[in-house]
């Protein structure tokens, strides 16, 4: 035992696969411990709010302000308000206004800002231009008039009484704050989801959740697997040929189909995470079964049973003692597959919509469906699905690399 | 004196295991054969013969590694050359190799006709495939088996068939020295008849020259060579002719191995079979001085202190024991004599 | 056959079918076997002649699909766990190939631990087992001080082979079935085990059937050989008699293509 530890723990892909696995199974059980808030705390009043540092704009009025002289500031400024459309309007005014189209380049902001407070007039006639593009282009004007002033912002507070607006602070343009010190800043590593959950604390949830019903699911399928292997392979002849005949059954209706049709038809208020692992479980047992029965007819054959049986033991005692410690590292194996392939039905499931429904907790599957549902994948919010995609095939791909690391270890055809 | 067509000195080779351990499975083999003579090599599963058969063609391939020694194929040394050359030009043409499982080496999805192209165009790339079929058709016949075969798939072919097959397109390029290793084990006795009958067929026609054959079977053995060496842990024991070993032998452990023949003849019920109580030793670390001697009747203490080289006997024998011939001999007079009574 | 001697095990018409319609083959056929009280008798076949399926339904490890057999007069009855578990205190079996006939998650000492049970020894105290054990290793020329809390694929194939007779040592059968017991074990092991085997009939007077495809061990171990083919006894006898007088062409030709010593080896035969 010890000894077989050791070779599996030699096995490179086995280590690698099993770090990674540990790797997420470690963040799944630390994570909830640092990061208190519930999963589905609804944070953001919107949907999809980007990754990155929320600060509270109020909050940072009332910290103490630094004052920093950064030369690249106010072009920074100016260069995130101006947009890509608002450029090439400019070009297009200043081209129609006679500046050759080689001197102007929309990407260098400070000269096209030049060039544009330099040349434009709003009174200018520009053949061809109709009313709604000249108002266009003084609104334009405006807003950028307030991007290029020098002066602060005054912040006003309603005077109760008299309903009359006092400024009470005034914010220069080289003022700074340091968020440390500023009361509320929430980070959203991932941002938020369609119903402005934190997507982040959210996933790793889910991945809980999914880890939870895959495990659920591949002991159900392994263990009923198992079971029916062995009966039918141990004992043989009618038994053999009934459990066959259902296993068989079972082979040529593609599983997903008896998924989908079972879980539509438990009902929409019992599909709970368990539910659904128990679900997945039942129709996934029959792979088992029938490599376990193949295993078990060319063991129970073998000498050392024959041995076993001629020492008077029992049917149950030759199972236990004489056949399954010889499938043993099979069935982990398999196991570890079902595993994986419990995780990826779920997934499957909940895309569909037939996944758990529960307002409780999140799956990976859930994520990805609500994702779908919001369109998370047409409006680019790739932080909605994404991440939940990466994690689904980490962990798909650190069990499978586990598995063909224990089948190099015991599979002496496939050592080197 | 006829021509010496392998001529083997000194030559060690060694597994290289898992743990970096060295194992001498082949420690200074020297041997000898002549044109039109079968060598016969001697030995308990895990002695070192079946690794013999693959040192002698001078091709090695991890976990084996050449240590020393040198390989004469018809006076031109081998050893040292390229191991592509010798891989393209030395195997098969001049020393042929057929490995113990050799009916299992043929890919069940190819006919038979396949693999003699396959071996033919190796070395010749301008044969056609009319040609081949020609050649091996009239080495089929010479050898006795039918031309039919070569159209069929390895599976249609019972295991006996399968084995001579396999001899046959070994023996395509008219090797000088064939190396059969234990060609016929796994065989019934009728098939494993017609396989030694094959092989003495390819020596009198002269499609082979000389022939090394190996086995653990001392009846089979005696049967199809002209001298046998015996072996043990990795070194030759023995050498002498095919009579004098089986009959006469020398070493305590060739004693005890030809005590153990077992044949359906008259008298074998009044023979007590001999036994040698123990195990072979590691060769990852073999006993100092004579390997056989923590197994052997008559051990002395000189044998333990430093290796025993080879000493000659009478006529062109050779042994490995620190024991006179004259001496051996009264011991076993003695020891049967006991026996008898 | 001397006639005080008890009939032990027999066989009349005994048939196994493999299979049906089409794919059935017919492994044994009607085969006729009388073994009496401390006879060694050999049943000697090319492989795919039945006799490992005779040897496995005499031992009771698979049904018989046709004829009867007889044990100590009375007609073998193995219906139940505990007849079947009756019947293997009187019939054992040692099998070809070592290395797969142990367990190899079980220690040395639970396989001969399982005998001194099955021989009702399970309340024994510690010690008396210890003492039986010892007792059966050394029969064998095994220490089992060094064997204990060993496993068996630590030995090798001779010693375990040897294990395999401490075990029937302890389980004193009435029967040895020994199928090919020196098959897989190099030449200088298989006197020792041989002896082993005579000298324990000896001691506790068993009666032994061999199964093996050589010749040569038949003649040398049996009283009476069996010549096999094609699931059928070819022909049967005293051991000199089927032996060095052959009349069957089946066994003559056996015979006549095994090679020899003494005698010139006919290769033109075939």
């Amino acid at each position: 035992m010890k000894h077989t530890l050791r070779q599996i723990f030699r096995s490179g892909k086995f280590v690698f696969g099993f770090s990674i696995f540990v790797g997420i199974l470690l963040i799944v059980i630390i994570y909830p411990l640092i990061i208190t808030n519930h999963p589905l705390e609804i944070v953001g009043q919107g949907t999809f709010f980007p990754p990155g540092v929320y600060v509270n704009v109020y909050d940072s009025l009332g910290s103490t302000s630094y004052t920093l002289m950064l030369e690249d500031a106010a072009a920074k400024r100016i260069a995130s308000k101006l947009s890509e459309g608002d450029r090439t309007a400019i070009k297009e005014w200043l081209v129609k206004a006679g500046i050759p189209e080689g001197e102007i380049d929309t990407a260098d902001t400070e000269k096209l800002l030049d060039q544009w407070v330099n040349n434009y007039d709003p009174n200018k006639n520009i053949p061809g231009m109709t009313n709604a593009k000249r108002n266009y282009f003084i609104r334009l004007n405006n807003s950028l008039k307030g991007l290029l002033s020098t002066e602060g912002v005054s912040i006003a507070v309603k005077n109760t009484e008299t309903g009359a607006l006092e400024e009470s602070d005034f914010v220069g343009q080289s003022e700074y704050v340091n968020v440390s010190q500023v009361a509320s800043v929430r980070v959203l590593p991932l941002g938020t989801d369609n119903f402005g959950r934190d997507v982040l604390t959210e996933l790793v949830a889910a991945t809980r959740v999914s880890l939870q019903i895959g495990f659920v699911a591949g002991t159900i399928a392994t263990l009923i697997g198992l079971a029916l292997g062995l009966l039918a392979g141990y004992v043989g002849g009618l038994v053999d040929d009934i459990i066959m005949f259902i296993t068989n059954l079972f082979t040529v209706i593609p599983t997903f189909v008896l998924l989908i049709l079972i879980s539509f038809s438990i009902g929409q208020d019992k599909r709970g995470p368990f539910a659904i692992a128990v679900v997945i479980g039942l129709t996934a047992w029959f792979w088992t079964a029938r490599a376990v029965r193949a295993q078990v007819i060319s063991l129970r054959n073998r000498d050392h049973v024959n041995l076993s049986k001629l020492s008077g033991h029992s049917i149950a005692h030759i199972i236990i003692a004489d056949i399954l410690p010889y499938i043993a590292s099979y069935v982990v194996m398999a196991l570890i597959l079902q595993i994986s392939a419990g995780i990826l039905a779920e997934a499957g499931l909940s895309i569909l919509g037939l996944g758990p429904r529960t307002t409780e907790v999140p799956t990976l599957g859930l994520m990805m469906n609500w994702a779908m549902i919001y369109q998370a994948q047409i409006l680019g919010k790739w932080w909605a699905y994404f991440p939940v995609i990466v994690v689904i095939a980490l962990i798909a791909f650190s069990l499978n690399l586990m598995n063909t690391g224990l089948d190099q270890v015991f599979n002496p055809a496939l050592r080197d | 004196m006829s021509n010496t067509m392998l001529e083997v000195r000194e030559l060690t080779t060694k597994y290289i295991t898992r743990f970096r351990e060295d194992v001498y499975a082949v420690d200074h083999v020297s041997l000898k054969v002549e044109e039109g003579k079968t060598l016969g090599i001697a030995g308990e599963s895990g002695c070192g013969k079946s690794t013999l058969a693959l040192s002698l063609m001078g091709y090695y391939f991890p976990p084996l590694h050449y240590t020393s020694g040198e390989i004469i194929i018809d006076g031109h040394n081998i050893t040292g050359m390229d191991p592509d050359v010798v891989r393209k030009m030395i195997l098969g043409a001049e020393i042929a190799y057929i490995p113990q499982a050799a009916m299992n080496a043929l890919n069940p999805t190819q006919k038979i006709i396949h693999f003699i192209e396959d071996v033919i165009q190796e070395h010749d790339l301008y044969v056609t495939k009319k040609d081949i079929y020609e050649r091996a058709r009239i080495l089929f016949e010479t050898l006795g088996l039918p031309a039919e075969v070569l159209q069929k798939y390895p599976v249609e072919l019972s295991g006996g068939m399968k084995q001579r097959t396999v001899i046959a397109v070994s023996v395509l390029l008219l090797p000088k020295v064939l190396i059969a290793d234990e060609p016929s084990s796994a065989l019934d006795v009728t098939s494993q008849k017609m396989v030694i009958k094959m092989l003495r067929q390819l020596m009198e026609t002269g499609l082979i020259s000389s022939m090394i054959f190996i086995t653990h079977e001392l009846p089979l053995l005696y049967n199809v060579t002209d001298d046998i060496m015996v072996m043990y842990a990795g070194q030759i024991v023995e050498k002498g002719t095919a009579q004098e070993t089986v009959f006469d032998p020398l070493h305590p452990y060739s004693k005890g191995l030809m005590g153990s023949i077992i044949v359906p003849e008259k008298g074998l019920r009044d023979v007590k079979l001999a036994a040698i109580p123990g195990v072979p030793p590691n060769l990852k670390n073999p006993p100092a001085g004579c390997r056989f001697a923590p197994r052997c009747k008559y051990v002395r203490e000189e044998c333990t202190l430093h290796s025993i080289p080879m000493h000659e006997a009478a006529g062109r024998r050779a042994y490995r024991c620190i024991i006179p011939e004259k001496e051996l001999r009264e011991i076993y007079a003695k020891e049967a004599y006991r026996n008898a009574r | 056959m001397p006639v005080e001697k008890e009939l032990y095990l027999s066989a009349s018409g005994l048939t196994k079918v493999f299979g049906f319609g089409r794919q059935k083959t017919v492994a044994v056929d009607h085969v006729d076997l009388n073994l009496y009280e401390g006879e060694v008798i050999s049943i000697v076949g090319e492989s795919g002649s039945g006799k490992t399926t005779l040897a496995k339904m005499l031992l009771g490890l698979i049904s018989t699909t046709e004829g009867d057999i007889y044990f100590q007069g009375k007609k073998r009855d193995i219906s139940t766990h505990r007849k079947k578990k009756e019947y293997w205190k009187n019939i054992q079996a040692i099998f070809q190939d070592p290395f797969s006939s142990y367990n190899i998650f079980n220690k040395i000492d639970t396989v001969l631990l399982d005998c001194i049970h099955m021989r009702g020894g399970r309340k024994f105290p510690y010690a008396k087992k210890v003492e039986l054990m010892t007792e059966a290793c050394s029969f064998v020329n095994l220490k089992f001080e060094e064997l204990t809390n060993k496993y068996p694929f630590e030995l090798s194939g001779g010693q375990m082979q040897r294990l395999m007779i401490a075990r029937i040592f302890l389980l004193k059968p009435k029967i040895l079935l020994a199928d090919e017991p020196t098959s897989m074990i190099d030449a200088c092991s298989r006197a020792t085990i041989l002896d082993m085997l005579m000298q324990l009939r000896k001691e506790i007077g068993m009666t032994i059937i061999f199964i093996t495809h050589d010749i040569g061990l038949a003649y040398y171990v049996s009283d009476s050989v069996y010549i096999m083919e094609h699931g059928k006894f070819v022909e049967s006898g005293s051991a000199d008699d089927v032996i060095l007088r052959p009349k069957e062409p089946y066994t003559k030709r056996l015979l006549n293509d095994v090679p020899k010593i003494y005698e010139e080896w006919d290769l033109s035969t075939v």
